[in-house]
């Protein structure tokens, strides 16, 4: 899809030995691959592989899609052929929390544009770029399905909406405070009701 | 008051859950579905309903269900299309969100009349938090006997999954979906064979849309026949309308199909009008997909007739003055919109999203972005007009999947509608920067 997708990153061995789930991320990996038939374990990789993005630091290395790959018993080009095709999966390093702006036509007609610029000055980098202290990375995104309540930005598992100036700079606290956003594995669903 | 069949209980406290969804008549088309229907039966409720499929095609439901091939031996599936990526939709993401219980309550009456034994929620992998309070509502289901083996001791036993996907809107063409289920690049495939035949790991599979699923409930609860006589004509039912853009009250409505567009965009009960006192410049009818059409062409046909939301009302006059309903993604815009800069972000929304398979779609949405932005950069010349109609006119048609067309629609009816714009942008440079910006709303 994107096209700056192709890995640059080169493989280390050593590293790879050094990436293993922790029990409850395996427990949640043995849980989806036992939602398909037998013999198409496969299917769980994209659920897989958010789980390992989480885990091994918001982005997925070759030696992290290496290991993937072996916990689904297939091939690694088979992990990096799905890694590199979806958005949200990030082949390079990134920030610890990633602003994804909706640039989309209701978000654009709710003045996105605004937010993004006022974004890039607040943090003094560009989109595409990420904070010399490695919090921030800032990115555009397409329709994120929160058009009634744009303007919008997602970090991880969370949607901010409806944004403001205000609203931004009370994000950015909050992330800059608490060191990272939640992701897909901490969302404990119950709490949601 | 009109009628409301989806999101009848929204603002009951409490209606995610299962007990009180149960208690707001929730799973009652389970029970009369397992309890005194056969799955043909079913199905032919979901005939005589003539629901169309909500996720933009429109397709008959019953005739879809009907198609689904039966071989002995082999299981067949259910997957539900969560997708939801069409820029100006997100009913689905409301209704899983607020009543989780509705879509599983349809999931498990539709695997029976499909005689599916496993079925999959494929949502899109932005809604993370979505895909939670899914899971919540099948545990409480599984709890409660809902689904499992032997549910309502009918014999009938059934498993639900969801998945989420990863971020491409190419996913929600539901081969596409497939493949994506399996853990495969989202690629389109090559259709015949249809997923009826050979879907999901090569195994007969009814593919439909969230809010499809959903209105089965209704159908099975009250009757197909009863259902049938909401709504207007071969567009029975309710439709769950996204409504977004300058209006005042944007959100999901539910409304019954046959509402004039009039009464949707400026009565209170739904949009509420245009923001600010502005007027109404043009409206996106039915997702991005879809011909934008300048304000007299969407509030009357060219007739003269008032406008209905309705599938056939919507598409009156076919593209020359008409549109879609689609997925009902409704973006209204004021007049002092660019229509230009408004298409560049659906221009450059296809182009990031095509999968690259075809070439008139890999290179057409990227030459239909160039173009554009020239427009809006001051670069371009009035000839550059002609050239992006002749690039949208070569891909319809010469695709894998419907993506290609989906990108050009817009594009044409941007043009056929809004010619001069374009031409107002290539002549007076100082237009340019007018043009460039929607700036935001006065912050609080
Ligand atoms: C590019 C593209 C994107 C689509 N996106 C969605 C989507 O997000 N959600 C959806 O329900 N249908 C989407 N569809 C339509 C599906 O292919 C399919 O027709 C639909 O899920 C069938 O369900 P229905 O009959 O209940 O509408 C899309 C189609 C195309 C060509
Ligand atoms: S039309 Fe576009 S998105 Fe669809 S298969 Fe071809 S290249 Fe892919
Ligand atoms: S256009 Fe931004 S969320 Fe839909």
């Amino acid at each position: 899809m994107s096209a700056e997708v192709h890995g640059t990153q080169k493989f280390d061995a050593t590293k790879r030995t050094q990436i293993v789930f922790s029990a409850s991320a395996m427990a949640l990996v043995q849980k989806l691959i036992s939602n398909y038939p037998k013999g198409k374990e496969k299917s769980a990789l994209i659920p897989v592989l958010h789980i390992a993005q989480a885990e091994f630091g918001g982005w997925l290395s070759p030696e992290v899609m290496d290991y993937v790959a072996s916990v689904l018993q297939i091939k690694p080009v088979e992990v990096f052929e799905v890694a590199s095709f979806y958005t949200m999966f990030h082949l390079k390093p990134v920030g610890k929390c990633v602003l994804e702006v909706c640039q989309t036509s209701s978000c654009w007609l709710n003045g996105a544009e605004d937010i993004v610029h006022y974004i890039e000055k607040k943090l003094g980098i560009k989109v595409g770029e990420t904070t010399p202290d490695g919090m921030f990375t800032l990115k555009v995104a397409e329709c994120l399905g929160s058009c009634g309540t744009a303007p919008m930005l997602q970090c991880g598992a969370s949607y901010h909406e409806n944004l403001t100036y205000t609203k931004v700079d009370q994000i950015l606290e909050q992330y800059a405070s608490e060191g990272r956003p939640r992701y897909y594995t901490d969302l404990d669903y119950t709490n949601t009701l | 008051m009109a009628t409301t069949l989806l999101l009848k209980h929204i603002a009951v406290p409490g209606i995610k859950s299962l007990d009180v969804y149960r208690n707001m008549g929730g799973y009652a088309s389970v029970e009369k579905a397992l309890r005194t229907l056969t799955p043909n039966q079913v199905t032919e409720e979901v005939k005589k309903s003539g629901l169309r499929g909500r996720g933009g095609a429109g397709f008959p439901t019953g005739m879809k269900w009907g198609f689904l091939a039966k071989p002995e031996g082999v299981p067949r599936y259910l997957v539900c299309n969560a997708d939801e990526s069409e820029p100006g939709t997100f009913k689905d993401r409301y209704l899983m969100e607020h009543i989780p219980h509705a879509l599983i309550e349809g999931m498990i009456t539709s695997s029976y009349a499909l005689g599916a034994r496993k079925s999959y929620i494929y949502i899109r992998g932005e809604y993370f938090y979505v895909s939670r309070i899914l899971q919540h509502a099948i545990d409480e289901a599984y709890a409660a006997g809902w689904l499992g083996e032997n549910i309502l001791g009918s014999g009938f036993s059934h498993d639900c999954y969801v998945q989420v996907g990863a971020g491409a809107y190419i996913c929600g063409e539901e081969t596409a979906l497939l493949e994506s289920l399996e853990g495969k690049r989202g690629n389109p495939r090559i259709k015949p064979p249809f997923p009826a035949v050979a879907g999901l790991w090569g195994c007969p599979t009814v593919v439909n849309n969230v809010e499809t699923i959903a209105a089965v409930c209704p159908i099975i609860t009250m009757g197909g026949e009863a259902y049938s006589k909401i709504g207007i004509g071969k567009s029975t039912g309710t439709k769950l309308i996204s409504a977004s853009g300058h209006i005042n009250k944007p959100g999901v409505y539910e409304i019954e199909l046959g509402l004039p567009v009039e009464e949707f965009i400026f009565s209170d009960a739904y949009c509420g009008g245009i923001r600010n006192g502005r007027k109404l410049k043009a409206v996106v009818a039915g997702g991005s997909s879809v011909p934008i059409l300048p304000a007299e062409l969407i509030l009357k046909t060219a007739q003269g007739e008032p406008r209905l939301m309705s599938y056939e009302s919507l598409a009156e006059g076919g593209f020359q003055t008409g549109t879609m309903l689609g997925s009902g993604g409704f973006i209204v815009m004021d007049d002092q919109t660019s229509i230009v800069k408004n298409l560049l972000t659906f221009a450059r929304f296809y182009h990031h999203e095509s999968c690259g398979q075809c070439s008139p779609c890999r290179e057409g949405t990227g030459w239909m972005e160039k173009l554009i932005s020239k427009f809006l950069s001051g670069t371009a010349h009035e000839s550059d007009v002609d050239l992006l109609w002749d690039i949208q006119s070569k891909i319809e048609g010469k695709t894998i999947c419907p993506l290609g067309e989906a990108a050009a629609w817009p594009v044409a009816a941007a043009i056929r509608h809004f010619k001069s714009e374009f031409l107002e942008l290539a002549r007076n440079k100082s237009y340019v920067e007018i043009n460039h910006y929607k700036r935001l709303q006065p912050v609080s």
